[in-house]
C-alpha cells in the first residue's frame, strides 16, 4: 500500500499507578500527501495522544506509524508540532523562536544569511514579519499561535500537526488564524493533521474530517470527506449546502451516534468511498 | 494612645506618597524596637554588666572604627620603617639580602568582616559550581535523580559543624605545601560552607529542571537540539527563577555556618571575634558582641540583596516580582 503516512491499527496503552489504561485500540488512518485531516471528538477521547504518536513524543503499544514508508520511532523536525499554548520559549524574541528551531533544523544545509532569509521568510507567511524583535509577553494570543505555525513551518515539515491550535484563542482572532491556516495551506501544499473542538473550523478547513469514538479504547468512528472545492470563503459557506450537510454529519456523530463505537461504522473506515459524506 | 497612634498612622499611610511609606514605616519599626531593646536591656545585668542598650553599642562601633584606623596607622608606620631599613641597608651594601615582612598586628573588626566575607564567598562559588551542574543533570534524568537522591537526603540534615573535625583533619592531612596560597584555616571554614551550600542549590536547581513546561521540552525533541544547546537555551532560562532560590537558600546558610564554624575553630572571622571578645569579659564585651551581631545580620541582608540584584540582571523575566 502507498500511502504518504501510513496510521497502522495502533493502539496504546497507559500503565499508571492505578492500573492500565486503553487510551487507543487500533486506530487505522491512512493520509495522503498534500491532505489536510482533522481529528475531531469529544474530550478524552485519545485525539492527542493519535497526535503525540505521530510526533513520536509517545510510543505505542501495537502497531506503527509510517511516513513514507519509514517507521516513525521518535521526534523529528519532519513533523513539526505546533501547540496549543504556542510553546514560545518566554526568553526569547518572536525572530530567536523561529531561529531555535531553524538553526538546529538546517545546521550544516543553510549559511547565516539564508538561515536569517528564511526565519524572516516564515515570519511573512504568517504576517508576524514586522513584530520579530517583540517579545512573547509583549504580543496577543493570536500572535503568539502565528509565531508558533511560523516555527513550525520553518522547518519544512513533511506533516505538520495542530494540537487544537485555535483553541484558546476568542472567535475573531481564530477566523483570522483559520484563514491564514487555508492560505498557507494552498500556497504550500503541506499534510495537516489538526486536532479540534470546533465542527466549523473543521469543515471549513478539512478534506476529511476524522471522528473518534469515546474512550478508553477509543477508534476511528466515521470519516466524512468533505468535498467543497477551494478556496473556500467562509460567508459564502455558512448558506452552502454541503457546508451545511457536513457540518450535520459531524454533529450527529458527537451528539448521538458517539456514545459507544459502533460496528458498522468502523467497518467502513479503510475504504473512503463508503463513509464519504454524501453532500456531491 | 496606641490605638490613637495607630489611627494616625494608618491616615498617613493613605496620604503620603509610596515613596514616604516606604521609609516612614520602617523607620518607625526601627524606633519602636529600638526603643523595646533599650528598655528591656536597662533590666539585663549579667556577670560581665548590664546587657547593652542601643546606645553602648553605638559607641562601640565607633570605638572599633577608631581601633580599626589606629591598627591600619600603626600597620602603615610599620611599612614605613621597614622600607626606611631596607633602603638604609641597600645605600650601605647593594648586594645585602633584605627582607620584606607583612605586618602581623592584631587584626581590626574590619579585617575580621572581610576575611569572613572572603571564605564565604569562596565557600559558596566553590558548593554552586558543583550544586548547580549537579541538579541539572538531576532533574534532566530520572535515574540520576533516583542515584542521587538518597545521598542528598541523608547528607542535608547534618549540621556542617559535623564536619568540621574531619574537613580540618582532610585538609591538614590533604594540603601540604611549603608556601601555602591558602591558610589552612581559611580553607576549613570554606569547605565547612561549602557542605551546607551545597544541598539547596542541588535541589532547588533538580526541582526547577524537572519542572519545565513540557511543552517547551516536547518543542526541543521536535526541533532535535543538541543536549549543549537544549541546556543553554531552554533547561537554564526556565529554571533560572528556582536556582537563584537554592543559591540564596544556601548562601544564607552558608553565612550563618560560616559564623559558628569561626567561633568553633577559632578561624580568623567574625566568629572568632565574637569569641574572642566573650573570653575577653571586659564590661564592653557584650556591646562589642552586640556590634558583631548586627554586622553580621546586615551583611546576610546585604548578600541576599546581591543575590537579587544578580538574579534581576541575568533573569529573562523582568517583570518577575522579586522577593
Amino acid at each position: 500500500m502507498k500511502y504518504f503516512l501510513d496510521i497502522s491499527q495502533i493502539s496504546k496503552t497507559f500503565h499508571t499507578d492505578s492500573g492500565t489504561f486503553e487510551a487507543l485500540k487500533d486506530v487505522d488512518l491512512k493520509i495522503d500527501e498534500g491532505e489536510f485531516v482533522s481529528l475531531i471528538g469529544h474530550s478524552g477521547c485519545g485525539k492527542s495522544t493519535v497526535l503525540n504518536i505521530v510526533a513520536g513524543l509517545l510510543d505505542v503499544t501495537n502497531g506503527g506509524v509510517f511516513l513514507e514508508h519509514e517507521q516513525i520511532t521518535e521526534p523529528g523536525p519532519d513533523r513539526a508540532v505546533v501547540f496549543q499554548n504556542h510553546a514560545l520559549m518566554p526568553w526569547l524574541s518572536v525572530y530567536d523562536n523561529v531561529a531555535l528551531a531553524v538553526k538546529s533544523v538546517f545546521k550544516g544545509t543553510k549559511d547565516k544569511s539564508e538561515i536569517h532569509d528564511w526565519i524572516l521568510h516564515n515570519l511573512s507567511l504568517v504576517n508576524m514579519d514586522h513584530a520579530a524583535q517583540k517579545m512573547p509577553h509583549e504580543i496577543s494570543g493570536g500572535m503568539k499561535q502565528r509565531v508558533g505555525i511560523a516555527r513550525a513551518l520553518s522547518m519544512q515539515p513533511k506533516v505538520l500537526l495542530m494540537d487544537e491550535p485555535f483553541g484558546a484563542l476568542d472567535a475573531l482572532t481564530r477566523a483570522q488564524l483559520q484563514d491564514s491556516t487555508m492560505q498557507i495551506h494552498k500556497e504550500l501544499g503541506n499534510t495537516v493533521i489538526m486536532i479540534t473542538h470546533d465542527v466549523d473550523e473543521a469543515v471549513l478547513l478539512s478534506d476529511r474530517i476524522v471522528m473518534m469514538t469515546n474512550g478508553p479504547a477509543a477508534r476511528v468512528g466515521q470519516i466524512v470527506n468533505v468535498n467543497i472545492p477551494r478556496p473556500r470563503d467562509r460567508l459564502a459557506l455558512a448558506e452552502d449546502a454541503q457546508f451545511n450537510h457536513c457540518r450535520r454529519l459531524v454533529l450527529d456523530f458527537l451528539y448521538s451516534a458517539h456514545a459507544e463505537p459502533v460496528d458498522e461504522e468502523i467497518s467502513g473506515v479503510d475504504t473512503p468511498d463508503q463513509t464519504q459524506s454524501e453532500a456531491a | 494612645m496606641i490605638a490613637a497612634a495607630l489611627s494616625t498612622f494608618k491616615g498617613i499611610g493613605a496620604q503620603v506618597p509610596k515613596l514616604m511609606a516606604q521609609s516612614v514605616i520602617p523607620a518607625l519599626g526601627i524606633s519602636f524596637f529600638l526603643l523595646v531593646w533599650h528598655l528591656g536591656a536597662s533590666n539585663i545585668v549579667t556577670s560581665l554588666g548590664q546587657f547593652p542598650g542601643p546606645a553602648q553599642v553605638w559607641s562601640q562601633t565607633v570605638s572599633l572604627y577608631e581601633e580599626h584606623v589606629e591598627v591600619r596607622q600603626k600597620a602603615d608606620r610599620f611599612y614605613e620603617r621597614q622600607e626606611k631599613r631596607n633602603a638604609e641597608k641597600l645605600a650601605k651594601n647593594p648586594d645585602a639580602t633584605i627582607k620584606w615582612r607583612s605586618y602581623t598586628g592584631k587584626p581590626s573588626f574590619a579585617d575580621q568582616i572581610f576575611t569572613s566575607l572572603y571564605t564565604v564567598m569562596f565557600g559558596f562559588l566553590l558548593a554552586s559550581a558543583i550544586a548547580v551542574p549537579l541538579g541539572i543533570v538531576c532533574g534532566l534524568s530520572d535515574r540520576m535523580y533516583q542515584a542521587i537522591n538518597p545521598i542528598i537526603q541523608v547528607f542535608k540534615p547534618v549540621s556542617p559543624l559535623a564536619w568540621l573535625p574531619l574537613v580540618t583533619m582532610v585538609v591538614s592531612a590533604l594540603y601540604v605545601s611549603e608556601d601555602p596560597f591558602f591558610q589552612k584555616s581559611f580553607l576549613n571554614s570554606a569547605f565547612t560552607v561549602a557542605l551546607c551550600c551545597l544541598w539547596p542549590t542541588v535541589i532547588n536547581t533538580t526541582v526547577g529542571v524537572a519542572g519545565i513546561d513540557r511543552d517547551l521540552v516536547n518543542v526541543g525533541k521536535v526541533i532535535k537540539l543538541s543536549a549543549s544547546t537544549n541546556v543553554r537555551k531552554i533547561v537554564l532560562p526556565s529554571s533560572v527563577p528556582m536556582i537563584f532560590t537554592g543559591l540564596r537558600l544556601s548562601l544564607a546558610t552558608g553565612w550563618m555556618v560560616l559564623i559558628a564554624a569561626e567561633m568553633l575553630a577559632q578561624n580568623p572571622g567574625l566568629g572568632k571575634f565574637i569569641w574572642d571578645e566573650f573570653q575577653n569579659g571586659s564590661s564592653n564585651s557584650l556591646a562589642r558582641i552586640m556590634v558583631a551581631v548586627i554586622t553580621i545580620g546586615l551583611i546576610g541582608f546585604a548578600l541576599d540583596r546581591c543575590m537579587l540584584i544578580l538574579q534581576r540582571k541575568i533573569s529573562w523575566d523582568k517583570q518577575a516580582v522579586l522577593r
